[in-house]
């Protein structure tokens, strides 16, 4: 589990997260949601060490990360996986050299073993045979996989994603959502995905916080949250035809 | 203004020379910039040493009017100028365009496309992984590069020199191999270790706090180019200041 407490982060005269306190549940998918600007990037930012807020504390298991220094939060990275809203893959290695990366850093396995791992892992987003493809050579889709892959690579017992559908198609934004679910449960990981897309707050969202200007307004999950009479949460969810059409259906 | 950047520089500088998490990783990637820095500068260097020193002879035969003084001296001219300030200096800024700009901007584009913070969720110390292969690599090949520019630089001179006939290859000869002071070659060693930091370091530190988008790649990669003449300069006229 993973305990977020009254965080504050600023940019200059920009107060852009103002005491955030949550809890992201273990073998779960926590996703945090919100409009552009609220903040949700910057709490995942926070939490993974990328920002440093200035007040409150991120704690890993019973383990305070804010308090670490760079030496002792490796422990903790080590069992951090992160696919980015880029995906972020290094464009000067190929799809199996990339996900062999954070196992040659940290572990002491021959190249066969990694091999096999990697294999594994490329069998496991459905990518199986791709090793020698450069990212430049990727579709959207297939980069956010790739990054999936890397960031299991080290069996990862933290797993953050940001905005894992932005830029590909619902049907390709269904299949990484079902991935990132399988994941989760199969691993038991604690899961938290940054994201605006309703398709996947309401098909991988069991635990969902909602931000509003840097506050957290509304918690629940995705049975829940069509329920509510949060103004603002309603605005944001009920923002696009599809889901008022869906609405009304269900009246 | 400038002891902000000053600051950062030197924070990022001792991240840089944090024990590094693997070394025969570190190792790979030394060998990978050797090469890209050494090999992939040589033939820039090749061509404008050539004509470095075939100018020199040239300018300096120019100015040579008196009989009094032997057209030997010529040579001497071209070796001394070589090897205290052509060959260090002018590589050094020809090298600051090339490999500063290259650095900054592989490492602002990695920056821009999250590939920085790819690595630091992972642990790895992101400047050192990135930055320090970088550094050993310019400080090993540049000064190589620059003892190649020597050898060139005075190659061409003869060349310029005989072919024009302001000066005859025994007189060459003889200037090139009179009165040499091995003390300048030191000089020039240290001037090309130094400037190898200071092109690798300035553009890495860039590249690194580089923010925003392909725009800002462009803009970190001119202030590297920028900012290394300038100090490769200013170190040029400290290091001549201090040693000689």
């Amino acid at each position: 589990m993973i305990e977020v407490k009254n965080i504050h982060k600023t940019f200059g005269e920009n107060h852009v997260l103002k005491g955030i306190s949550a809890d992201f549940k273990e073998g779960m998918c926590n996703l945090i949601i919100g409009g552009s600007g609220s903040g949700k990037t910057t709490l995942l930012k926070c939490m993974v060490g990328l920002h440093e807020p200035e007040e409150g504390s991120v704690i890993y298991d019973g383990r305070d990360f804010t308090r670490m220094n760079f030496e002792t939060r490796i422990e903790i990275r080590t069992e951090i996986g992160m696919l980015f809203q880029g995906s972020a893959l290094f464009d000067s290695m190929n799809v199996e050299e990339n996900i062999m990366f954070p196992l040659n850093m940290f572990t002491d396995q021959h190249r066969k073993e990694k091999l096999e791992r990697v294999n594994f892992c490329l069998e496991r987003v459905n990518l199986a045979g791709k090793n020698k493809l450069f990212p430049a050579e990727l579709s959207g889709g297939m980069k956010k996989r790739v990054g999936i892959a890397r960031a299991i690579a080290m069996n990862p017992k933290y797993l953050f994603v940001d905005e894992p559908n932005s830029g590909l198609d619902p049907k390709t934004s269904i299949v990484i959502d079902d991935l990132i679910q399988e994941l989760t449960e199969e691993y038991k990981t604690t899961t938290i995905v940054v994201t605006h897309d309703m398709n996947s707050v309401m098909g991988i969202g069991e635990n969902i916080i909602f931000l509003h200007q840097g506050e957290k307004w509304w918690e629940g999950s995705n049975k829940e949250i069509s329920d509510t009479d949060n103004e603002e949460l309603n605005e944001f969810v009920f923002a696009s035809k599809f889901m008022r059409a869906l609405q009304k259906n269900k009246k | 203004m400038i002891f902000h950047p000053l600051g950062k520089y030197i924070l990022l500088l001792k991240a840089v020379f944090r024990r590094p998490e693997k070394w025969n990783i570190y190792r790979r990637e030394i060998f990978h910039e050797m090469n890209s820095i050494g090999v992939g500068s040589l033939g820039i260097i090749a061509i404008i040493s050539v004509f470095l020193g075939a100018v020199t002879t040239v300018q300096t035969a120019f100015q040579l009017v008196s009989d009094l003084i032997p057209k030997s001296v010529i040579g001497s001219i071209v070796r001394d100028s070589s090897i205290l300030e052509l060959s260090p200096t002018i590589s050094a800024i020809v090298l600051a365009g090339k490999v500063g700009s290259s650095v900054a901007s592989q490492i602002g584009t990695m920056r821009v496309t999250e590939q920085i913070d790819a690595l630091e969720i992972m642990g790895i110390n992101s400047p050192g992984y990135l930055i320090l292969p970088k550094i050993i690599g310019g400080i090993v090949t540049i000064p190589m590069l620059v003892i190649i520019s020597i050898g060139l630089s005075i190659f061409g001179g003869y060349l310029a020199g005989t072919a024009s006939g302001a000066v005859t290859a025994q007189d060459f000869i003889t200037g090139i191999t009179t009165d040499f002071n091995p003390f300048t070659f030191t000089v020039s060693m240290v001037k090309a270790v130094i400037f190898a930091f200071i092109i690798t370091s300035v553009s890495a530190y860039q590249g690194f706090y580089t923010d925003g988008g392909a725009l800002e790649v462009g803009q970190s990669s001119t202030k590297a180019v920028v900012i290394s003449c300038i100090a490769i300069l200013f170190a040029d006229y400290v290091i001549a200041q201090l040693l000689l």
